[in-house]
């Protein structure tokens, strides 16, 4: 088996898509992308988040979201769609309700990611790229994610599922299915993508204390040192900038 | 001698919700805020520079040097942003600190913004990491009710604002100036240097981009005092780092130590390979740094050491592989990553990495000819120090060292495709639900 | 050997020395090396690099090697020599010495060419395409390239004009960093990332810009191509010459590429002074329009009622016939496509052959407020005494008024775009809202109504450091150029006037004006008149001054007139132009194209078309500009000149310029009245516009609108501006319209329907209109700028 396949006509590349001109934009949608606009010294640093932001209630870049980005910022609707279509994360097509992304980077890969793709691609009967049917769940093909010593790593709605196994990606993707709560092995229970692409554009969801501090791996040097009694130095106490209190502690 | 492991940065990371501001404070969190801020800013800098802290995202630079650089007498304002973009392959070590502990970091930007005179912060972090900014986004809506952000913090007269910035999905946005574009709102791709970040930045003003792990380093260093940070470590890299293991070993996981410890140690820490299997080969600090293999296991894992090895320390990141792995494959795996994560804006690395590709792909599957290897390291030779930035130079690292070490397997690509070779089942922790095509 | 930078104002303690090739060359400091290296004849491979354009070292192919920085240290890597910058003492290898930057180039050019369709016979670029040459010069003869290449849908059409093909493209963003760095149009931009990347847009808004076509121009590949010109020609068969635009007083340097007696393309020529390597696209792609049925090919005469064709002694005769019949009771009005020749021999036929000083090139509304102010700040002035587009450049303010640089005078555009980006030229305009252009000027609006400028003027603060535009229209509304002359006078301020037409700065020179002759000589100046019979030799001439173009019109009853180069539609009303026409007792109209003018005329000349014919164009800055003839017939059309001088001879009183040249010569000769001091403008107290009902009436000409100069072009036509009426907020809200509404603009004469923009920051109790949109020409009207006119909501009223 190869890699990724190579694929060399790209037929719809170059834009988002023109043809589905539905929108759930509203005046609030606006307000909120002007808020997000604020938060900057200067307006335009705000178009990634407002990108996630009509992701959020479009369910991808619509038509529409690029327009409404571009008026905030005044810019022109060439210059939104320059940067919504040079990050992945920003999506052409509606996503499913849940998005799932297995990563086949080396790493992962060898591990089992591959294995992992090939499994939940064959469950939900759909490719990378694709939603299935009823709208329930997209798929993905992630690059690293940041979590390789949990690996092989899955993400949901860009929660970690760490060290995931064929099967536990079957039990996974049937609870998605079903509407069971989830939870994310170092994060909060699984809402939707929606709903996350609300929280990276800057509005919280109130989950932060959810899910551990650390997962196991993360956590392990720091075990090994305790059993073995290893620590950071002590402090000289002589030395440390002085403001009398603190110092002498 | 210091001890093997030194946690400082993770000592609190199994703590009772160490995310939790008052957690933080319990354990001595802000304190050396409160100590930088009776300071002047230039005693604050003097101390890092001191330390010998040097970058941890990849090049290693003075950190202190780096925010020297930044010119006071500019009127303009000075920024700091925080390179929380974390996508380097192999790389998951300031993930964990800023979802366990974000005040580490949240602190250091407050202490390093006063220092280069900065009042306006941004914590760039990638996007595919939704909980790690719920985290971040808490810390600094409780930073700023304790009165450690905003006007006037701790009665210092010092403002301070601090925006966390969620990226889109872009490796080369943790290329510093790629990262400023992308900040701005653009399209990330790197810019042309000079000027320089430190006098023409974010919109074109002095600023300073510091990974989160040399940030998070920054309170430790003003609590503990630059001595006690540089008693750490070997001469010229100074301190405690983050080791980040993965791969086919027993415990894969992360490890603070000084610089300087080898993989042998590391190893040794995780319980060595995973049963009945042998290192094959690694990467020092993610996939851009040229393999090592076990012939490098005593190699000192710091700036220095692996210079001398023909590699780079870069993020610390110590994918491990064992002998089941093909290089062949993995090798494609990372080109394919830097194809697709090329921003496309020179040459080099957008046509190159397209090659590269579909030359590799010949090799695992068996297909290449006679002249391949010849050609491949060519085309990295065309590629390696033209392009725009550094991401092809990683690219092409995986690539040479690859081949350097383990020409014999590119060889045997010429007859039989590597998942013959090495059956691709044996390397992963689980077997294939189906039997997978090959 | 060393060569110095041929740069006469660079101080030599600014210049320092670099190496090159083993080669020292003196540069000013912060030259690039790429440049440098063309110093000694060495020219780097390239292609994103561009003078005009931010460095940006995307395409690596410009790659050399720096043994030494200037410290002694070598770099590591090659560098791109398109964004290095010379350092004292640094030491550059390029690829003639260097096997390292030889092998990264050939490297480069060899990526460039894995996704390359190599499309070359069948691409409008082949013959002239940089990429084409590299590989030639120094790519492989066989690709080591086996795999797949990127393969996108074939053209897409980013606006009407311009067509993209993605696969050649090298993605050097030399055309991005254009539409937003030099034009402001950021329309286009890189789209999709790594090998992806391609240059997009998007497609609800497609790239409209005045300026599309130089992308087109600085694309170093085939990836862009003009709708006009696709599939036209090769470039080895074209023949090109170097000429002046014929369509507004900027001045641009043009090569025009011809082939089978056919112009085929125009390209913007290299003039760093004037267009630099710029131009717009309508003195790119609007050069057809001669070359319909309606083009005149033989002279006409009226013959019972009706126009015949007739042999040119016939037309001769019969125009001789009437002008002896009117003796001294002519008027001559001459139009915009007059070269400086053309209208020295109208001036000259006007007053040495009829007799008169009824002549006035100004086709438009105007007033004697303007032929005061031309005479006195205007003509005799010289290139070098007056405003430059240098000038522009160095201000730090820049006034304009009446004057939308956009639409009126695009490369006074482009440079004031540059001033401000690069020196922080703080632009003003008087104007009654912010138009497209202003916004990218970043200029300061100073609202006015039509009638309030002049009193705007005389509360702006300027100083030795503005630089005052003076537009065409400036000079239709009372006081407002009375009050830009008096705030030039008390700042120090310098002042330019920028009219409209090429053929403007040219007649104000050549003494087409009722009170003004040759060189700026006033009429009513004895010593100039009897300057000026010297120098013809003649024994006297018209001491009166004479009708200007109103007047000649309202007089027409018993006035005969020449007419040349005019349409209906330049006057305020065209219907009383054309009463006017049909009033006058003989018409002699000298045309290219049969028009509303010919059909009334009793005596029709045809002429050469602008690329059939030689001349001079004098640009706003009083700057020449060769016309070249372009295409040369077997026989050559007759020209102005030589229609007017072989009326001259046939009425007995020979003209003495038959040609381009000698009149060229004669006029130069002439020089330029030395005046003591200016004459004092007359002050004109603005009228006060009457209370009454409507609203007050503001326009101006967009570039691409209803000329008919832009006939035939209609890829050209299709990227023209939508047409509307705008008025503000509160003046909708008075109507009770909404954008897009339709409304009805109302005068005597008759009525236009329009659709409204509700345009922010406009001035209230006014409505905009293009004066000459595709089918709704405002001269339909018979009112200009200032006037009153009733609009109200919905159809017709
Ligand atoms: C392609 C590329 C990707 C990079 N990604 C990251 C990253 O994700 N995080 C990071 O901190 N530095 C990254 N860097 C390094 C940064 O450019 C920069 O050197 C660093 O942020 C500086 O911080 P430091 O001095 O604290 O290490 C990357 C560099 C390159 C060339
Ligand atoms: S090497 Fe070139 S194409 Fe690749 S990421 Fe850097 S600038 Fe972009
Ligand atoms: S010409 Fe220098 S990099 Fe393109």
């Amino acid at each position: 088996m190869s890699g990724h396949e190579f694929q060399s006509f790209f037929p719809e590349s170059g834009s988002i898509d023109h043809t589905d001109t539905s929108t759930a934009i509203t005046e609030t949608t606006l307000t909120e992308l002007r808020q997000i606009a604020a938060r900057y010294p200067h307006k335009r640093s705000a178009l990634l988040p407002m990108l996630h932001l009509v992701q959020s209630v479009d369910g991808r870049v619509s038509p529409a979201g690029i327009q409404a980005c571009a008026e905030v910022l005044e810019i022109t609707a060439a210059q939104v769609s320059g940067v919504a279509t040079f990050y992945t994360m920003y999506r052409r097509r509606p996503a499913g309700k849940h998005h799932v992304g297995v990563c086949t980077t080396a790493l992962c890969a060898v591990m089992g990611g591959d294995y992992l793709l090939e499994t939940v691609s064959q469950k939900l009967g759909i490719e990378p790229g694709e939603v299935t049917p009823d709208g329930t769940i997209s798929l993905e093909r992630l690059e690293c994610n940041a979590a390789c010593d949990f690996a092989p790593v899955m993400m949901v709605n860009w929660e970690f599922m760490d060290n995931m196994t064929p099967d536990k990606a079957d039990q996974l993707l049937d609870d998605l299915a079903s509407g069971r709560v989830v939870k994310s092995t170092r994060g909060a229970t699984l809402t939707s993508w929606r709903e996350a692409e609300r929280v990276l554009a800057g509005f919280p969801d109130g989950r932060a204390d959810e899910g551990p501090g650390a997962g196991e791996a993360s956590l392990l040097g720091l075990r090994v040192a305790a059993e073995r009694g290893w620590k950071a130095p002590e402090a000289p106490h002589t030395e440390a900038i002085s403001d009398g209190k603190e110092a002498t502690q | 001698m210091t001890d093997v492991l030194t946690p400082v940065l993770s000592a609190n990371w199994a703590d009772e919700r160490p995310w939790k501001i008052t957690n933080y404070e319990h354990r001595g969190g802000y304190s050396a805020l409160r100590k930088a801020l009776v300071q002047a800013p230039s005693q604050v800098m003097d101390v890092v520079k001191e330390s010998g802290l040097r970058g941890r995202g990849g090049a290693g630079f003075p950190t202190g040097m780096k925010w020297s650089f930044v010119p006071q007498a500019n009127p303009n304002p000075k920024y700091l942003v925080v390179n929380a973009d974390e996508s380097e392959p192999g790389t998951c070590k300031d993930m964990p600190l800023m979802l366990a502990s974000p005040h580490t970091l949240v602190e250091g930007v407050i202490i390093s913004s006063y220092a280069i005179g900065c009042k306006y912060a941004f914590i760039y972090c990638r996007g595919e990491v939704l909980h790690v900014i719920r985290r971040l986004q808490q810390a600094v809506r409780e930073a700023y009710s304790s009165g450690y952000l905003g006007r006037n913090i701790l009665g210092s007269g010092f403002d301070l604002d601090v925006v966390v910035h969620a990226g889109a999905g872009a490796y080369i946005c943790g290329e510093e100036t790629a990262l400023l574009d992308s900040l701005e709102g653009r399209r990330g791709q790197p810019r042309l240097r000079p000027p320089f970040p430190a006098v023409a930045g974010l919109y074109a003003c002095p600023t300073v981009i510091n990974n989160v792990e040399s940030i998070a380093s920054v309170p430790a260093i003003i609590e503990h005092g630059a001595r006690w940070f540089s008693s750490m470590g070997t001469e010229k890299s100074k301190g405690m780092t983050i080791y980040s293991l993965s791969g086919h070993v027993q415990r894969p996981g992360q490890f603070e130590a000084p610089l300087g410890i080898t993989l042998r140690q590391l190893l040794e820490l995780s319980g060595g390979m995973r049963e009945g299997h042998q290192l094959k080969f690694w990467t020092p600090g993610g996939s851009s740094t040229p393999i090592l293999t076990a012939d490098h296991l005593d190699v000192p894992l710091d700036y220095e050491g692996m210079a001398a090895a023909g590699t780079m320390l870069g993020t610390k990141a110590l994918q491990c592989f064992d002998e089941t792995t093909s290089v062949v494959r993995t090798t494609l795996r990372w080109v394919e990553f830097y194809k697709h994560e090329s921003c496309g804006k020179c040459t080099p690395c957008r046509e190159g990495n397209w090659w590269l590709v579909q030359l590799l792909t010949a090799f695992e599957q068996g297909k290449a000819v006679p002249g391949d290897i010849e050609k491949l390291l060519d085309i990295c030779d065309d590629i390696g120090g033209r392009s725009f930035c550094a991401l092809a130079d990683g690219a092409v690292a995986c690539v040479t060292s690859a081949v350097r070490h383990f020409r014999s397997e590119f060889e045997a690509g010429m007859k039989t495709p590597a998942w013959e070779l090495f059956p691709y089942q044996a390397s992963a922790l689980f077997g294939a639900r189906q039997e997978v095509h090959a | 050997m060393t060569l110095t930078a041929n740069t006469a104002q660079v101080v030599v303690s600014d210049l320092i020395t670099v190496t090159i090739d083993g080669i020292d060359v003196q540069v000013p400091k912060g030259t690039l090396a790429i440049r440098a290296a063309e110093m000694i004849g060495v020219a780097i491979p390239r292609f994103c690099d561009h003078p005009l354009l931010e460095p940006m070292g995307a395409c690596r192919q410009c790659l050399v090697e720096v043994p030494d920085m200037g410290n002694g240290r070598g770099m590591p890597k090659p560098q791109a020599s398109c964004t290095l910058e010379c350092a004292p003492g640094m030491k550059i290898a390029t690829q003639v010495t260097s096997p390292v930057a030889e092998k990264a180039q050939r490297g480069m050019i060899e990526f460039l060419l894995i996704n390359h369709p190599l499309d070359c016979p069948i691409c409008d670029k082949g013959g002239e395409c940089p990429l084409q040459n590299q590989a030639m010069s120094s790519g492989r003869g066989e690709s080591r390239y086996e795999g797949v290449k990127r393969t996108f849908p074939k053209p897409v059409s980013i606006s009407a004009q311009i067509l993209l093909d993605r696969e050649r493209c090298v993605l050097c963003a030399r055309c991005t960093r254009f539409s937003e760095q030099i034009s402001g149009d950021p329309f286009i931009a890189l789209v999709e990332r790594g090998a992806l990347q391609q240059v997009g847009f998007y497609e609800d808004q497609p790239y409209d810009s005045y300026f599309s076509g130089n992308v087109v121009q600085i694309c170093p590949v085939g990836a862009l191509t003009s709708a006009a010109y696709r599939f036209q020609s090769r470039p080895f068969d074209l023949v090109s010459t170097p000429t002046t635009c014929e369509h507004c007083a900027a001045g641009c340097q043009l090569r025009s590429d011809h082939r089978h007696y056919q112009v085929k393309r125009r390209l913007a020529g290299d003039a760093p002074e004037v267009n630099e390597e710029w131009n717009c696209d309508r003195g790119r792609f609007a050069f057809v329009s001669g070359r319909g049925e309606d083009r005149l090919r033989y002279p006409l005469i009226r013959e019972d009622g009706v126009l015949r064709p007739a042999s040119w002694p016939e037309a001769i005769d019969a125009a001789v016939a009437g002008l002896s019949r009117l003796g001294d009771k002519v008027g001559v009005l001459t139009g915009g496509r007059l070269t400086l020749e053309d209208s020295y021999g109208y001036a000259k036929f006007a007053r040495t052959v009829l007799g008169t000083n009824n002549i006035d090139f100004r086709a438009r509304p105007h007033t004697a407020e303007e032929a005061d102010f031309l005479a006195t700040r205007v003509a005799g002035r010289t290139l070098g005494e007056g405003v430059s587009y240098a000038a522009l450049e160095e201000a730090t303010q820049v006034v304009l008024v009446g004057l939308e640089p956009e639409e009126e005078s695009p490369i006074v555009f482009l440079r004031l775009r540059k001033a401000t980006r690069k020196n922080r030229t703080h632009v003003v305009t008087l104007a009654p809202f912010a138009s497209n252009g202003t916004v990218k000027l970043g200029a300061s609006l100073v609202q006015t109504a039509p009638g309030e400028e002049a009193a705007a003027l005389d509360n702006l603060t300027a100083d030795a450091n503005t630089v005052i535009l003076l537009g065409e229209r400036a000079g239709w509304l009372p006081g407002v150029l009375t009050a830009a002359a008096a705030l030039a006078d008390r700042s120090g301020a310098a002042l330019a006037w920028v009219p409209r037409r090429a053929g403007d700065r040219g007649a104000v020179e050549a003494g087409c004006l009722p009170g003004l002759l040759p060189g700026g000589r006033p009429v009513a100046d004895a010593t100039a008149r009897v300057d000026l019979q010297a120098a013809w030799g003649v024994h006297a001439l018209p001491a009166t001054a004479g009708l200007d173009a109103d007047k000649m019109l309202a007089a027409s009853g018993n006035l005969g007139l020449i007419v040349a180069g005019v349409e209906a539609s330049d006057f305020t009303s065209s219907a009383a132009a054309l009463a006017a026409l049909e009033r006058t007792p003989f018409l002699i109209s000298i045309e290219q194209r049969h028009s509303e003018v010919t059909e009334r005329a009793d005596v029709v000349f045809p002429v050469a078309l602008m690329e059939e014919r030689a001349g001079t164009f004098l640009n706003w800055e009083h700057r020449r500009g060769r016309v070249n003839t372009v295409v040369k017939h077997s026989t050559s059309p007759m020209t102005d000149l030589r229609v007017l001088a072989a009326l001259a001879d046939a009425l007995g009183r020979p003209l003495g310029i038959r040609t381009a040249k000698s009149a060229l010569a004669e006029f130069d000769e002439l020089g330029a009245w030395e005046t003591s001091a200016p004459v004092a403008t007359p002050s004109i107290t603005p009228v006060a516009v009457a209370e009454a009902d409507g609203l007050l009436l503001a326009t101006w000409r967009e570039l691409i609108d209803g000329s008919r100069s832009n006939d035939g072009e209609t890829a050209l036509q299709a990227t023209a501006k939508a047409v509307f009426a705008r008025v503000s907020p509160n003046t909708a809200a008075d109507l009770e319209v909404e954008t897009g509404d339709p409304i009805s603009v109302q005068s005597d004469s008759g009525w236009l329907i329009l659709s409204v923009y509700v345009t922010n920051n406009m001035a209230d109790g006014v409505v905009w209109v293009p004066t000459n949109a595709p089918g709704t020409p405002l001269s339909n009207l018979g009112v200009t700028a200032g006037d009153l006119v009733l609009v109200s909501k919905g159809g017709a009223a």
